[in-house]
């Protein structure tokens, strides 16, 4: 069967590309700060060895909308292009192109719809920076084929936060269950503390440094029972109109599993947001 | 209205097309596009979509505040108003920061934007 070679959650800042691109004299004055931690954090992934790459990530309202909005959704083709002209005209992003896992995939389908999860699927999917920011930051070579699987954290009525942990946790299983003998990393990227498009958007720090270094706790120590008793889709409102994409790291923790140490734990302070990192090695940390 | 600022947003001549020309450029999308199904061909429009007086208006004036107030998705309306304002600030987040200025008057909770 497959075996897990990591387990990692993240978020995603759209403007790394960016800001570890640009010429000395023109990044950020946190750029080289930033590039420093997210290239530790890259190594943790390179150090698994990972053959292949299940992703989650949300679309930001590119290909999936109000008409036809699925909770839940997993790609399923051979190839995917990403990129929106969007996240080239806001972001700098490159389009790029990755391989899928055919095989993987439809083992997730299946497999997660005996399980009792109603997943969609696409068979033509273009995916966006959810995916894959993660790409550029933690394999930016782009050579392994990737399975993607969107949430809906974005487009309410959403599921709830308890939903999200079942589904991580039943993703868990279904990899390990995979008749293959890849290594396979589990990537997801969502948001701690955010706001878009609201009065406290872009603050000297994120919306809520408070939520934020309770988040942290909660994900490094792999405390589901205290994140469930406390996130709900209405509690989610306070720390920023934004942060219902927290719910992604839920399914990353649900992943990792109840009480998951990470191996990995990293944040870094930009002026609108905390970024955070984490890396868990299921079957211990490679030599 | 978020179908308006979706549609807009992810198309390079009508993001020009809507800051030069606001109320045209409603005015027709209203009776142009706003009931088109976006996966169907044009034979296959729905019949019933349009807007209210509120939405029709706060779309045709570039107001994001009454937009946010009426419940438009935050990042859809952001998104948009960046790429058609952010280019007249000179300094790096300018535009962002005097929208959240904009915006100071509202608390929690926001309008709903459940569909």
């Amino acid at each position: 069967m497959a075996e897990i070679a990591a387990v990692i959650a993240s978020t995603h800042h759209p403007f790394y590309y960016k800001a570890s691109t640009a010429p000395p004299e023109e990044a950020p004055p946190f750029a080289a700060e930033w590039v420093r931690k997210i290239e530790a954090f890259r190594e943790t992934l390179t150090r698994a060895e990972p053959d292949v790459l299940l992703m989650v990530g949300s679309d930001h309202f590119h290909q999936l909308w109000l008409d036809n909005m699925p909770q839940f959704l997993v790609g399923h083709a051979e190839q995917y292009d990403a990129n929106w002209y969007n996240e080239e005209r806001e972001f700098g992003l490159p389009r790029m192109h990755m391989r899928g896992d055919l095989d993987l995939s439809g083992h997730v389908l299946r497999e997660g719809l005996d399980a009792g999860f109603d997943l969609a699927f696409s068979n033509e999917l273009r995916i966006d920076h959810s995916v894959t920011c993660p790409i550029i930051t933690l394999r930016p070579q782009n050579d392994l084929p990737i399975v993607p699987l969107y949430t809906n954290i974005f487009a309410p009525p959403l599921p709830r936060p308890q939903r999200f942990v079942q589904l991580g946790k039943a993703i868990r299983e279904i990899v390990e269950s995979w008749p293959s003998d890849k290594r396979v990393a589990i990537i997801g990227t969502g948001h701690l503390s955010l706001e878009l498009g609201g009065p406290r958007q872009f603050g000297p720090t994120g919306p809520d440094p408070e939520f934020d270094r309770r988040a942290v706790e909660w994900i490094s120590q792999g405390d589901l029972e205290g994140c469930l008793s406390e996130v709900t889709l209405d509690s989610l409102h306070a720390p920023g109109n934004a942060t219902h994409g927290f719910m992604d790291f839920m399914l990353m923790m649900g992943v990792a599993g109840e009480g998951a140490r990470a191996d990995h734990v990293d944040t870094v302070d930009l002026f609108h947001t905390m970024e955070a990192y984490f890396t868990w090695y299921p079957n211990g940390a490679p030599a | 209205m978020n179908k308006f600022l979706f549609t807009v947003d992810r198309d390079p001549e009508l993001v020009e097309r809507y800051r030069e020309d606001p109320r045209g450029t409603v005015h027709w999308w209203e009776s142009e596009r706003a009931n088109q199904l976006l996966s169907c061909i044009e034979q296959e429009a729905s019949t019933w979509l349009r807007f209210e007086d509120a939405e029709r208006e706060a779309l045709a004036t570039h107001d994001y505040p009454a937009l946010f107030g009426l419940g438009a998705h935050p990042f859809l309306t952001l998104t948009l108003f960046i790429a058609m304002f952010e280019r007249d600030h000179a300094e790096p987040m300018g535009f962002q920061l005097e929208y959240a200025a904009r915006l100071a008057h509202y608390s929690l909770p926001y309008a709903d934007i459940s569909t």
